[in-house]
């Protein structure tokens, strides 16, 4: 317990006298996050195969579908 | 469950490709000086406390700053790569899923840890833990950033060649079948070495760089020249394996991708004595199935590219067309008969999954066999003309020589900033100010040419994104290319806020330049 107090108090005070660069370089590592896991991962990114199909089985299908069709001709079968 | 039928758009290869090369050029701004400036902090804090002088610990915590802002600048944006592969790139990223996953996901956790645990301490343990436990932690954070990029470098190296793997065609996945195969393949071994020694080139040049920068404003002096001593002694080591690592890469790419390395040496007709290009001029109008001349000039040294590969002058080496038309006397198949073969892998995994549809075991082992016995040349089904395997030669070839001879050139640049910094001579040498701006030059050079080595490796596999087993419209994922084009404009917009960002606020800390011995920890 004692050790744990120890480390959130290392964390608490260090964030707590971080310089002014410090706070600053922290707003920007939290800005970007949001951008990127908000709005770039749920709007821009969402996972094609985790979203189209509910289980893994389904995916291997899709996707020996695509690998075959792509092969044969420039044409690709899509299941949703 | 609607069934689509929707045509492959080669605009949307083209722009999933450029994504993921805007993402990973900019991503890789970054890398290279944290996995560097780490180790060159580390060495000036470990003088720091070796000697107890302050002024090495102002020096420390100033360089400490510039990494700081470069981190924060540049986390989170590797993760976007990995967005692209579930979205753009679906079908590899479940093809290479096995391979991928667990170093990624070791990757993952090691970052996590350094940047939660040692980081925390490089900056907030300053005072508060013993000066030993800190440079501890300080080492720990240049390693664990090294390690960290192992795993993905590993990741890399698998694509350029597929080792320790079993193909399952039950499931479309390569599965590891072998960890250490994959993570010690020679190319992985080298790919990390050089790529990481690439970094410490990188790194050591920006602290020379803005070090410059200081001598030329008369400006902090004593850490201008005590920071080109470590990062010139650094620089000179780190190029030195830099030189001897990429001789490992190439030997490798020549066993391994015979087409990125002609296409680095713009070599159509192989040979022995083949010939080492120091410069040249390609011709725009040459194509693998012309008899016009491949270069327009050049600067080439006879024998020494076969010397390079097998310390043989004598040793053969293909040339582009070589590996399209083949060359029964050294064995190399006709890119026709690869493809011919693919088609048999291909033909193998649609008659298995036939046969396994109708419960046939007997006759899908036998497709499985012929699938196995075929499947080192599987991505050869998705090429329709023998003369698509070869890459843009031009951007490979121009790529690989800026690498090269920025690289010769920094080596130079190291010694004569470390001879004139430890024999104190520097400030008095008749042309400091030319060799001032010469070392603030180094710092774009050294981005060049670290991004043309990425150009070289990722552009020099074309059309693989799995070599030999998968190409790029294979990989990538049918979604609509409006929606890849508008997503790329996104983040060029972005990236180039974020680089703008970076640069301006770095700008203005080496302005500021290191805090006054009396206020080093306010500033």
């Amino acid at each position: 317990m004692k050790i744990l107090k120890r480390i959130f108090r290392f964390y608490y005070e260090g964030f707590k006298n971080m310089p002014r660069w410090g706070k600053q370089m922290w707003l920007i590592i939290l800005i970007k996050g949001f951008l990127v896991f908000v709005l770039v991962k749920f709007i821009f990114f969402p996972n094609h195969l985790k979203t189209n199909f509910d289980t893994d089985e389904q995916r291997s299908e899709h996707v020996i579908n695509e690998l075959i069709k792509t092969a044969q001709d420039d044409t690709i079968t899509t299941e949703h | 469950m609607t069934q689509l039928l929707l045509n492959i758009d080669p605009v949307l290869i083209d722009w999933s490709r450029a994504q993921f090369a805007l993402t990973a050029m900019f991503h890789w701004i970054f890398v290279p000086i944290t996995l560097g400036i780490l180790f060159i902090i580390a060495i000036m804090e470990t003088v720091y406390v070796k000697t107890g002088n302050p002024e090495w610990k102002r020096i420390t915590k100033f360089w400490m700053k510039l990494f700081a802002i470069n981190f924060a600048i540049g986390v989170a944006t590797g993760i976007i790569l990995e967005f692209e592969f579930g979205t753009n790139w679906s079908n590899y990223s479940w093809f290479v899923g096995d391979i991928f996953g667990a170093p990624l996901a070791i990757e993952g956790i090691m970052a996590f840890f350094m940047e939660t645990i040692f980081i925390a301490v490089m900056f907030f343990g300053w005072n508060k833990v013993s000066k030993k436990f800190h440079l501890t932690a300080t080492w720990l954070t240049a390693l664990g950033a090294n390690l960290s990029a192992l795993w993905i470098l590993v990741a890399n190296a698998w694509m350029q060649y597929p080792a320790g793997m079993q193909f399952n065609p039950d499931t479309a996945r390569n599965e590891m079948v072998d960890f250490w195969e994959v993570l010690f393949s020679p190319v992985a071994v080298n790919k990390f070495l050089h790529t990481v020694t690439s970094g410490y080139t990188l790194a050591a040049l920006f602290v020379i760089g803005v070090s410059s920068y200081f001598l030329l404003r008369k400006r902090e002096t004593l850490l201008a020249k005590r920071s080109i001593v470590i990062a010139s002694v650094f620089g000179f080591i780190s190029v030195m394996a830099l030189i001897f690592t990429g001789h490992g890469s190439a030997v490798q790419v020549a066993e391994h991708q015979p087409m990125k390395l002609a296409a680095m040496e713009g070599l159509y007709e192989g040979g022995q004595e083949a010939e080492l290009i120091g410069f040249a001029i390609l011709n725009p109008n040459k194509e693998v199935d012309n008899d016009e001349k491949p270069y327009l000039f050049k600067v080439g040294f006879k024998g020494v590219l076969s010397f390079l590969i097998d310390f043989d002058t004598k040793t053969y080496v293909p040339g582009i067309a070589d590996l399209v038309y083949g060359d029964e006397q050294n064995q190399i198949l006709p890119t026709e008969e690869r493809m011919r073969k693919g088609k048999i892998a291909m033909n193998a995994l649609i008659a298995y999954k036939e046969f396994k549809e109708q419960g046939n075991e007997e006759e899908a082992k036998l497709q499985y066999d012929i699938l196995m016995d075929n499947y080192k040349h599987f991505g050869y089904s998705y090429v329709k003309d023998p003369r698509d395997i070869v890459p843009h030669v031009p951007t490979v070839f121009y790529s690989f020589h800026i690498m090269v001879i920025f690289g010769t050139m920094f080596v130079l640049v190291f010694l004569i900033f470390a001879w004139l910094t430890i024999t104190n001579k520097i400030e008095n040498f008749k042309f400091a100010k030319l060799l001032y701006i010469i070392g603030l030059a180094c710092i774009p050079m050294a981005f060049i040419a670290s991004e043309a080595g990425w150009v070289v490796a990722e552009v020099g596999r074309q059309p693989w994104v799995v070599q030999d087993l998968m190409t790029v419209d294979a990989g990538v994922t049918n979604i609509s290319s409006g929606a890849v084009q508008t997503t790329f404009w996104i983040f060029a917009f972005i990236f180039t806020g974020l680089l703008i960002a970076e640069v301006s606020i770095m700008l203005k800390f080496i302005k500021d330049g290191p805090a006054k011995p009396e206020n080093e920890g306010g500033k």
